[in-house]
């Protein structure tokens, strides 16, 4: 008989689980799913970013041979319901009036895709433009319309306001604070769009008592609480398919059609089934556009003595999880550093622009292009290197760099002087090339529940349960390699089942790169279970007591002799066979006078270097190196982690140097789809890229793991615009780096 | 009414003839009528190469060419690569260079790079890079699949 071999232990690189049919074309993406008599569905959208609806006339779509169902927000339950993760503020359909470019006004459910189609192009909506505030500065006019209705918003003194809300957090006192340099710039962040390859997809098929939805989502747990309340269901009775999504970036976190096409498919009583476009995926989700103001006080030798920032997201008409991103993404805004004075204040704007919602970064991105970009400020004027600056400030190890929170659970500085040694920081360069570093932090996450199972089956396989959505980050090889790992299962015969909440249990999400270390300590414990009822066999079986049994690494200690766990499972399983079932949890608790409402499980901490060389005659930037150190604790798959840091600095190189929505006067996106959107090609990459992690197994997951898939991307833009201003002099404090911005920068230096 | 056509073409090898809408893309008839799911959907405009497929030995994007205009051809997509049920060589070395993180570009990425390497089977890293820059990844995985068609070309050690 030819057995399984190997084992893929922690800390190697096997294929990844799942890797085999994503190369042959035979992985089931939810668009690749197709359900018995499923009708299509398509959204009824206009051109306007505002307008009152008069009337939505669906006579001549009801015509059209093969529709089933017309949906309008008058079919619905009244008053219409509303839901969101943060506050229940989206309408299931616009009801009244629309109040951002693509919001839907109506949908549309046929036998086929062309009838569909063609339905929702006859739906007729008599509507009046109403003026539309889209930019920061607009929505916070006096006189600026209300994007939410002030009666949605009882009891908020910002209620009046396009203010949604208001996060203050700091230490010290910033009024009372001198300094003996203050630099003080304005810094702005471009509204950009996750982009996954895979279109958002949302089905529904109802049963004699429950519903059953499939969906390309990150949360599959919390959209089933939100259908449950929305349907008046038990969540027993609502099962979320969640099959691995092709890209999410964050975008996939959060409910956005699944209600509508729940309650089409309750309405027709069949399945429906809608997959979006590209250009509807640019309309459902994209990041929050920023203004930030830094006023940095520092001391003649670069430490710094206080950071007053203020920071402006520009939220979409509806909440989503943005204010979510504000809150939490201002809050490590003053960065690594020990400041003994810092004020953060930041506001979600609203706006009559699509709901901006988690995009890896999650809000942090905005205000580390602002502060590490007025470091170097700073830097500059007082004559000292850039990377000594950092280095003068950074926290070390328990530091408490933010009073209330988790100290510093790093030795950063290993991973700042690692990058500055693989980008030969100091070293001279040819004219025309300049250098950037920069450093990034994020806060993990601040609660968190997961839950795993693991069965180890009578032939030796294992079977892992585990709620997470593995969405390329590859969650399912790093626990089958824990399990591996632990129970010396060969990687081959470890099955990891996710995304279907009637067989998986409870997951809270996949987010702020919480997997490894929340779900892979419940499966680490799992096993635990698994190998305590091993010892209790291998006891059991050998007349000896539980105590002078140990098992670890896959293998049965005794006194003066180690079994493969195989040896002891066949005959104390006896012959009946079964399997031995372990559980385990991992849960952080809420701290409730947190100011995030939890400290930080972890942080990520990340260094970005480049050397960029600008093109005078035509202001385009190529990246020579860009060099990316992460600290990750441990990397349990190295290669999938390098793969993680490679493709978010890649990532960061989009919003960085070519990614933004365009508006015209009316508040409709101009740029929206591939054509006139572009995001990094294998054209667009850095002449060289080169990552590298800094490992000290201190982090809290299995092994001293921390999360790490969103460092590489928060610090890109700081270091690309200070490599391009010490190339060529040119002061950029607006993203995207585009050709006509760096030549017009350009253009300005020579005529100062 | 709208008009359908009967069309007959080799997908992977095997024979297939159906009918097909006038209007449908080739894309359309591949992913719906035929269930060869592997070959991904977008942008529908030319631009992402999720669609990617052979058609008579010339890449296309799927989206951008009506079925009916593929009568008689012969077209590989991705189920086509394995030999036997063993994975080509190309799909290997994505796997083994980490050139696959959600996938969902990969199909596309294999026939491209499928593609470069029949008609230049020792391309350079910017032949490479130039070969697929109709890929997008959003995963970011461009380093990875230049070092895998490198490697099945062999230009690196595997
Ligand atoms: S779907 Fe065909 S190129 Fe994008
Ligand atoms: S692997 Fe995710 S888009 Fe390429």
């Amino acid at each position: 008989m030819s057995g399984p071999l190997r084992v893929a232990p922690v800390g190697c690189s096997p294929r990844r689980v799942g890797g085999h049919d994503r190369v042959t074309g035979f992985q089931r993406y939810a668009a690749d799913i197709h359900l018995a008599d499923e009708l299509q569905a398509r959204l009824v959208t206009i051109p306007v970013a505002r307008a009152r609806i008069i009337s939505v006339d669906t006579r001549a779509a009801r015509q059209v041979p093969g529709v089933r169902l017309v949906m309008t927000a008058a079919d619905l339950p009244q008053p219409v319901p509303r839901f969101g993760p943060q506050f229940q503020d989206r309408p299931v359909l616009a009801v009244g009036e629309v109040k951002y470019h693509g919001e839907p006004v109506a949908a549309v459910a046929a036998d086929s895709k062309d009838a569909a189609e063609e339905a929702a192009r006859l739906v007729r909506v008599e509507y009046e433009e109403l003026p539309a505030v889209f930019t920061l500065a607009a929505a916070l006019d006096p006189a600026a319309p209300l994007v939410q209705d002030a009666a949605l918003r009882p009891g908020d003194p910002l209620a009046g306001t396009n203010v949604l809300r208001e996060h203050r957090v700091g230490w010290g006192d910033v009024d009372a604070a001198t300094a003996d340099l203050v630099v003080e710039h304005a810094y702005t962040f471009p509204i950009v769009t996750q982009f996954a390859i895979e279109p958002h997809v949302f089905m529904a098929a109802p049963d004699a008592d429950g519903i059953a939805v499939w969906s390309s989502i990150q949360h599959p747990y919390w959209l089933q609480k939100i259908l449950a309340g929305l349907l008046d269901l038990p969540l027993a009775k609502v099962r979320v398919l969640a099959p691995d999504p092709g890209g999410a970036f964050g975008g996939k976190q959060h409910t956005k059609y699944e209600p509508l096409v729940a309650f089409m498919a309750r309405r027709a009583e069949r399945p429906v089934r809608l997959v979006l476009t590209l250009e509807e995926s640019f309309q459902a989700v994209r990041r929050a556009a920023a203004e930030v103001r830094v006023r940095t006080g520092f001391r003649t030798d670069g430490r710094l003595s206080f950071q007053d920032i203020e920071a402006d997201y520009l939220i979409g008409a509806y909440a989503d999880i943005a204010d979510r991103v504000v809150g939490k993404g201002s809050y490590v805004g003053a960065g690594p550093y020990v400041t003994p004075d810092v004020r953060i204040v930041a506001r979600s704007v609203l706006s009559h622009t699509l709901p901006s919602t988690a995009f890896r970064g999650f809000g942090n991105p905005q205000v580390n292009w602002a502060v590490e970009s007025n470091l170097d400020e700073g830097a500059r004027a007082l004559g000292i290197d850039r990377l000594e600056i950092r280095l003068r400030n950074l926290a070390h190890r328990g530091d408490r760099f933010i009073p209330f929170d988790t100290p510093a659970d790093g030795a950063w500085e290993q991973a700042v002087r690692r990058a500055a040694e693989l980008i030969g920081w100091g070293s001279p360069l040819p004219p025309g090339r300049g250098r950037g570093i920069a450093v990034g932090i994020k806060s993990g996450p601040t609660t968190g529940l997961s839950y795993a199972t693991v069965r180890l089956l009578a032939d030796g396989s294992a079977v892992v349960y585990a709620g997470t959505s593995d969405m390329g980050q590859g969650a399912r090889t790093v626990f089958a390699q824990i399990v591996s790992t632990e129970l010396g299962v060969p990687l081959d015969w470890v099955a990891v089942v996710m995304g279907d909440t009637a067989v998986v249990s409870y997951d809270q999400q996949t987010s702020a790169s919480r997997s490894t270390v929340l779900m892979g300590n419940a499966v680490l414990r799992a096993c635990r279970e698994i190998q305590a009822g091993l010892g209790a066999m291998a006891a059991r079986l050998n007349g000896l007591d539980a105590s002078a049994v140990i098992v670890e690494h896959g293998v049965v200690r005794l006194p003066g002799r180690e079994l493969p766990i195989i040896d002891v499972l066949t005959p104390g399983l006896g012959p009946l066979g079964g399997e031995l079932i372990g559980n385990g949890e991992m849960r952080k608790d809420a701290e409730p006078d947190h100011p995030l409402g939890g400290s930080a499980a972890f942080f990520e901490f990340n260094c970005t270097a480049i050397e960029a060389a600008v093109d005078e005659e035509t202001g385009d930037v190529t990246i020579v190196r860009h060099v990316t150190v992460s600290d990750v604790g441990k990397a349990i798959n190295p290669l999938q982690v390098r793969m993680q840091d490679e493709g978010a600095a890649i990532q960061g190189l989009g919003h960085t140097l070519m990614e933004h929505y365009v508006f015209d006067e009316a508040g409709r996106i101009r740029n929206l789809g591939a054509i006139d959107y572009r995001i990094p090609t294998s054209m667009d990459l850095p002449l060289e890229m080169q990552s590298d992690i800094i490992e000290n197994e201190d982090g809290p997951g299995p092994y001293g793991s921390k999360g790490m898939s969103e460092g590489a991307l928060l610090c890109v833009a700081p270091a690309v615009a200070a490599a391009v201003r010490d190339a060529t002099g040119a002061v950029i404090r607006d993203l995207p780096l585009t050709p006509e911005r760096v030549w017009r920068a350009l253009r300005e230096r020579t005529a100062r | 009414m709208r008009e359908s056509h009967r069309i007959a073409f080799n997908v992977n090898g095997r024979r297939r003839s159906l009918d097909v809408a006038a209007h449908h893309t080739l894309l359309d008839v591949i992913r719906d009528d035929l269930e060869l799911t592997g070959t991904k959907e977008c942008c529908l405009v030319g631009e992402c190469g999720a669609c990617t497929v052979i058609v008579d030995g010339r890449v296309v994007d799927a989206c951008l060419v009506l079925a009916v205009e593929a009568d008689g051809a012969e077209i590989t997509t991705v189920e086509g690569l394995a030999v036997d049920g063993d994975l080509a060589a190309l799909q290997a070395a994505f796997l083994d260079t980490g050139a696959v993180q959600c996938g969902f570009c990969t199909p596309g990425q294999l026939i491209a790079a499928h593609a470069l390497l029949a008609e230049n089977p020792h391309p350079t890293i910017a032949e490479i890079q130039e070969g697929l820059a109709g890929n997008l990844c959003r995963c970011g995985c461009y380093g990875q699949i230049t070092e895998a068609v490198r490697a099945v070309a062999g230009e690196i050690a595997p």
